[in-house]
């Protein structure tokens, strides 16, 4: 073969192999839950409403046991989905629809309501800024953004609740919590949230499972400019 | 031009080299070596004066400048290594370059063949660089306390001053907190400490395995469950300190950092003593304060600090009070 011929078999084989990895790397790190976008729902500066709600069995999909975060999309529909695209310097009204149970938390730190405005949420419509989880129902997750400082315990239902869902997404028919926070976004970037609670219940410390799978208990805050 | 003529051009070079009569050749070795020692005597000392006060970490801690010293004798060391590589890989490619007429066969030739001095040169100018590093890294962790490494829960060396800030760092799937003993036990997000301060810090995790890396602070320790890593640093400058998790640790380990600061100590009392106060009404709900942590290993029961484990190691006890035995 001459010399440009076996020249270019190499280059060939180089950019093939270039991009499967390319390939391999884009696929791992692109998020497989689908995005919502609420960057188009209201005019340009003005708050983002958010409404998520947690569950502790799915009840579809692939891991219909594990629990859950669904996002309620512009349009008003549930939808299985933690990566959130939402526009930068914009305050976010986050409301969090709680439907699991909780218990205490393995770092009472994660009690504190942090990063918010005015340092607190409401809980059914009460001012808290702290919660302690060794007393009530204790805290079934938090919504954290660590590299924002932003965490918010998420008050359990209690363990005996009457009417409690088991099928996501839940209505508020059943028994819920319903954790109010505002934050304001900051420049445009990824910015991964994620629940201090071990809640992957049977994965080791209880951090497998949906705490290590994106669209369960973790996804991204997509800040567009 | 293809491969071929390449090759056949290389054999009509390699012909004529052996015609070259030897010894009419000059003394190339002592020209490569003429060479060498001028550019490592011009080179090592401006790689030392202009480039040695930016070698990372930096100059923050007493640990970082130590370091930074280290590593800027290794590079000078490896300095002249490299331009010795490179003298030669340059003098022998316009040298015996094979479009010069005459050139001689530079390696392969009855020269070249167990040549006694060349075997010789090189065992021992390897065996006394790589000795000599050796002996000069064992001196400066010994005369210099360590280098600023996780040194478990009885560390080896421990610093002289009258007084040292405890911190404790709670690593946790994905976050780094910060634990004050010295007051009250406030645990933090934000990672504070005053300067002109020997801090002791204590790392443990409540989890998996994280590292913690405070690089301006020239600080990496292994937070371990159950364990307390002790690692000190001497804060010489005020400014920002980027601390990493350097054990891969799951899903958002690359999401594991937070920026701390240096800051006067005026200023460090002050925050400390408002976030003390701030957060008391957390702190009563943490457990006391202790070297390390205990939860359950099987998930979101809480489970935490269990009553039957000893909590306390039995490095350094601050403040708190040991468990009665
Ligand atoms: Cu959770
Ligand atoms: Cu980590």
């Amino acid at each position: 073969m001459s010399f440009g011929g076996r020249l270019s078999v190499v280059l060939g084989l180089f950019v093939v192999a270039a991009g499967l990895a390319v390939w391999a790397v884009v696929g791992f790190m692109l998020p497989t839950t689908p995005t919502v976008d609420f960057t188009a729902a209201q005019p340009s500066g003005a708050p983002v409403d958010l409404t998520v709600q947690t569950v502790g069995t799915i009840g579809f999909g692939a891991h219909p046991t594990w629990v859950s975060y669904l996002v309620k999309n512009p349009s008003g529909q549930w939808v299985h989905s933690t990566v959130w695209k939402v526009p930068a310097h914009t305050r976010i009204n986050l409301t969090i629809e709680q439907y699991d149970s909780g218990s205490p938390l393995r770092n009472q730190q994660w009690g504190l309501v942090a990063g918010t405005t005015g340092g607190v949420a409401t809980l059914n419509g009460k001012p808290i800024a702290l919660y302690d989880s060794n007393s009530g129902n204790g805290v079934g997750h938090t919504f954290s953004i660590p590299t924002l400082g932003i965490s918010v315990p998420l008050v359990g239902i209690a363990d005996d609740a009457k009417n409690p869902c088991s099928q996501a997404p839940c209505t508020t028919d059943f028994d819920h919590n319903v954790i109010k926070v505002s934050f304001v976004t900051p420049g445009p970037g990824e910015y991964p949230w994620q629940c201090y609670v071990p809640c992957g219940l049977g994965f080791l410390y209880g951090n497998g499972g949906p705490m290590s799978t994106l669209g369960y208990m973790g996804g991204f805050l997509d800040v567009t400019a | 031009m293809t491969i071929d003529n390449a090759e056949s051009e290389g054999q009509g070079v390699a012909a004529e080299a052996v015609i070259a009569q030897p010894g009419k050749e000059p003394r190339h070795i002592w020209r490569m070596v003429a060479i060498w020692l001028v550019l490592s005597a011009v080179l090592d000392p401006l790689f030392y004066i202009l480039v040695g006060p930016h070698v990372p970490p930096g100059t923050m801690t007493s640990a970082a400048k130590d370091n930074q010293f280290d590593f800027n004798i290794l590079l000078v060391a490896a300095l002249p290594v490299f331009l010795a590589v490179w003298v030669y890989l340059a003098y022998s490619a316009v040298v015996w370059r094979a479009s010069r007429k005459g050139a001689p066969e530079p390696v392969g030739g009855a020269q070249a063949r167990t040549h006694l001095g060349v075997q010789v040169g090189w065992i021992v100018t390897t065996t006394v660089i790589v000795l000599g590093l050796f002996a000069f890294g064992t001196v400066e962790v010994i005369t210099k306390a360590g280098s600023g490494g996780g040194e478990g829960p009885n560390p080896i060396w421990t610093p002289t001053s009258a007084t040292i800030l405890p911190v404790q760092v709670i690593a946790q799937q994905w976050k780094f907190t910060y634990r004050y003993p010295t007051f009250g036990g406030f645990e933090s997000q934000q990672l504070i400490v005053p300067n002109n301060t020997t801090i002791a810090f204590h790392v443990t995790s409540l989890d998996v395995i994280h590292g913690f890396w405070a690089y301006e602070l020239s600080i990496k320790a292994d937070a371990n469950p159950q364990q307390d890593n002790v690692a000190y640093a001497t804060t010489r400058q005020t400014g920002s300190v980027t601390v990493r998790c350097e054990e891969l640790c799951g899903l958002w380990h690359g999401a594991m950092f937070n920026y701390g600061k240096v800051v006067s100590k005026a200023a460090f009392m002050a925050w400390a003593k408002s976030t003390e106060a701030g957060t008391a009404a957390n702190t009563k709900l943490l457990p006391p304060f202790a070297y390390t942590y205990v939860p359950d290993a099987n998930g979101s029961d809480g489970g935490y600090y269990p009553d039957n484990v000893d909590p306390y190691s039995n490095s350094e006890v601050y403040g708190a009070k040991p468990a009665a035995s």
